[in-house]
């Protein structure tokens, strides 16, 4: 498992900790609710802390393994912290007809990292998604979830220049 | 006052005050601007303009004038969109900035903002919605609501029929009665199998358990559909009315929607029509004073396309990862905690109200033989008109493509339309005229699937289309069984093999081999229908695969390295647009000259291909 909070000091895990347990009160501990509170995690933090697989494990009564296993199936679900400007690139079919492979190969190679990674000063990230229902306007890549129709290679370079 | 008498009194008088949505010739000084607050209008700024429209309206003290928003109008190509209600006035491609002109041309002076209004197909500028090409041959049913109402608003909902068939269902008729119904509508499962719901319901309903659920499947994984969405989007309600008649008739008292976290919108939409509905007591404890209870809880997905098979999705509503379970037993036997469990898919649910209010009769008159009532489909890709139509079955693709979808753009020729995403299959040119139904997309080797319909161009490559789904399926593939977890990816080496020119006859061989077995020996429907785009495209393009290994050569350069791009002389008249676009200035040449390119700056990138307007490169 990922060792990602290496650099934690206690006082911040203080604060997760007490962050964390406020989002675990507000659902039973009924185990169906483990991808409900995963979801919610995913979304504060922007990946899965190690703490808070204990803390859900606790909590629910499921074993670390279990988690882990939950984790790892769903592509929503990050072990590693995503960049400060989260980019995503649709790779659904209507994008790919429009030439989204394009747009993600030129992404890759201005931030020179792979999908699913980060760059390691943290600030951006790259994912691969698969149709955020914005077909009208194909192809689109999102940054932190805004989304940029109709993109074109040179569209992507202003946003990324507008970024750096 | 109880429910009932409350949910009537607000349709009676709502009803009056919207006529004004539908009526065109209601004599009234008030005007309704509808902005569009789907998301691919959401995602070109319509937040926006609904701020400023509602800005402007403050400050001048406009009183007669409402700004509402909406769902999905469906011509997403043509956003973000805005009706001016009664008139109808449609206005496309609208800009925050354009608010201003709208307001005080159209509004206060009554003069039609030429400059905006949609063009059709024949290039005339067309002021009413129902007069665009586009939803003449459109028949709404699913779809209904959508664009018409704000799907925040119940009582608007309520307007227009909204729980009426619950009322009747409740206060008029047995749970066999309501089963009955369905199964004389002849509706059948729009997730893509196309199983008859009234069956599916009878089946669920008579199982002995005293404890039973209903499920919504709002997983809409096949990339490049988008219908339920939109339906969860603009019309939340009608899926809510219509699982809770489901549990009514087969006797659940808890329901369950399982949506996409990548649905922000639809998820909180529809959460605030569950809050709504409790409000007013048609959720909870003894609905309209029967002694019918029925509770519903959205559950989200979290990015897995196996979970829209359904047992995959009681998994992971259950909180655990999302691998099918072996069928049988099915789910209307052992479901959800192995409880006797019905799932249907969303636009299922969006006909059943309308089928109660308008009976089986009125349904079955619509659509073929075998395959009654309308179809949604998300139109993308190579399409002018991109967006989602609805249409009786039976219409053919040559009548959504040309006459609803506008053609291909760019004087482009048609290659293929994909149905049914990465389960389906491509259909070729002769197939244009082939009516849509279940029955004849899978004699084609495609199938329905939940209604994604992606039209392509000369310039695409199918061998490259073909590997693109594969991904996609090795990806999404669950790992539970070997044919679909090591097959497929087996198959995806192939495919990569060939397009980068290493391929052999024997490749294409044994790619055949493989995708004839998988479906034969795969667990779930992912694996099963996994091969179809290999299948189809051998059937209909098999002199692609042949090129790519015989020839080596890729015709339309999307396999880079079998790309052979050059300008043919006799077709380039010199216009530069593939100068002007090409990445690595790779292309020199005079104006009104024949242009070239230099073979050691070009990536094969195909840019130049797909904006020549000449057709002159390849």
């Amino acid at each position: 498992m990922e060792k990602s909070e290496n650099k934690n000091c206690s006082c911040i895990d203080k604060k997760l900790e007490k962050e964390l347990k406020e989002i675990l009160e507000k659902y039973t501990n009924s185990k169906d609710n483990l991808i409900t509170i995963l979801n919610e995690v995913q979304m504060k933090y922007g990946y899965i802390p190690l703490l808070a697989q204990t803390k859900i494990s606790e909590y629910l009564q499921i074993p670390m393994a279990e988690i882990y296993g939950v984790i790892t199936f769903y592509s929503r679900f990050t072990l590693k912290p995503k960049g400060k400007y989260a980019i995503s690139v649709c790779l659904g079919t209507a994008c790919f007809v429009k030439g989204s492979e394009k747009i993600m190969e030129r992404l890759k190679q201005r931030l020179n990292i792979q999908e699913g990674e980060t760059t390691p000063d943290g600030k951006f990230s790259i994912d691969a998604t698969r149709c955020v229902g914005a077909c009208g306007i194909a192809p689109v890549f999102t940054v932190n979830g805004e989304v940029y129709g109709k993109a074109t290679v040179k569209k992507l370079d202003e946003v990324l220049d507008s970024l750096q | 006052m109880d429910t009932l008498e409350k949910i009537r009194e607000i349709r009676e008088s709502k009803r009056k005050e919207l006529d004004i949505r539908v009526n065109s010739q209601v004599g009234t000084k008030e005007k309704h601007i509808l902005v569009c607050h789907g998301t691919g209008c959401t995602s070109s700024k319509s937040p926006k303009i609904i701020e400023n429209f509602r800005k402007i309206v403050k400050e001048k003290k406009l009183e007669n004038v409402r700004v509402i928003q909406t769902g999905c109008f469906g011509l997403c190509a043509k956003g973000p969109i805005v009706i001016i209600r009664p008139e109808d006035t449609f206005y496309a491609m609208v800009t925050p900035e354009d608010c201003d002109e709208i307001i005080q041309s159209h509004i206060i002076e009554g003069k039609v903002v030429e400059r905006l209004l949609c063009k059709d197909v024949d290039g005339s500028k067309v002021q009413k919605l129902d007069d665009l090409t586009f939803y003449k041959k459109q028949k709404r049913i699913a779809l209904k609501n959508c664009g018409k109402i704000d799907p925040e608003q119940i009582e608007e909902y309520i307007a227009f029929d909204g729980y009426k068939a619950l009322e009747k269902v409740l206060l008029e008729m047995t749970p066999d009665e309501v089963i009955e119904e369905i199964e004389k509508s002849g509706l059948r499962g729009r997730g893509g199998a196309g199983f008859p719901t009234g069956k599916k319901w009878r089946l669920t309903k008579n199982v002995e358990e005293k404890q039973k659920y209903v499920v919504c499947n709002a997983d809409e994984g096949d990339p490049g559909a988008f219908m339920d969405r939109s339906i969860l989007e603009g019309d939340p309600h009608s899926v809510l009315e219509s699982m809770i008649i489901a549990g009514f008739a087969i006797g659940a008292n808890q329901g369950y929607i399982y949506v996409r976290a990548e649905y922000p919108i639809a998820v909180e939409r529809f959460s605030v029509a569950i809050k709504q509905a409790r409000e007013y007591g048609l959720l909870g404890k003894n609905i309209f004073g029967t002694n019918f209870s029925f509770d519903v809880e959205v559950r989200l997905g979290a990015g897995a396309f196996v979970c829209g098979e359904e047992t995959a999705l009681l998994e992971s509503i259950e909180g655990k990862r999302g691998q099918p379970r072996v069928k049988p037993p099915y789910p209307a036997n052992s479901g959800l905690w192995g409880k006797p469990t019905l799932i249907n898919n969303v636009e299922t649910y969006a006909n059943i109200t309308r089928i109660i209010l308008n009976g089986a009769d009125w349904y079955s008159s619509i659509g073929t033989e075998g395959s009654k009532g309308t179809k949604v489909f998300a139109l993308g890709g190579n399409v002018v008109n991109v967006g989602l139509v609805e249409v009786p079955m039976g219409t053919t693709l040559r009548e959504i493509i040309y006459d609803i979808g506008g053609g291909i753009p760019n004087g482009r020729g048609f290659k293929a339309a994909q149905t049914g995403g990465p389960s389906g299959g491509c259909i070729p040119t002769e197939h244009l005229d082939t009516p849509i139904d279940y029955e004849s997309l899978k004699q084609i080797g495609s199938m329905m699937g939940s209604g994604g319909l992606i039209v392509m161009d000369d310039t695409k490559c199918m061998v490259n289309l073909a590997k693109f789904y594969l991904t996609f399926t090795v990806d999404e593939s669950c790992g539970k069984c070997t044919p679909c977890r090591i097959g497929t990816k087996r198959m995806l080496e192939l495919l990569e093999k060939i397009t980068k020119g290493d391929g052999t006859i024997e490749d294409v061989q044994k790619l055949e081999e493989l995708a004839n077995n998988i479906p034969k020996t795969a667990v779930c429907g992912l694996g099963q229908s996994a091969p179809n785009p290999v299948l189809s495209t051998l059937k209909y393009f098999r002199e692609e695969y042949l090129e790519h290994v015989n020839e080596k050569v890729c015709k339309t350069g999307e396999c880079k390295a079998l790309a052979k791009i050059q300008i043919h002389e006799d077709k380039c008249k010199g216009c530069g647009m593939c100068k002007r676009n090409c990445p690595v200035e790779a292309i020199s040449g005079e104006p009104g000259k024949v242009h070239h390119i230099d073979e050691a700056k070009c990536i094969k990138c195909g840019t130049c291909i797909s904006v020549c307007p000449f057709h002159a490169i390849g």
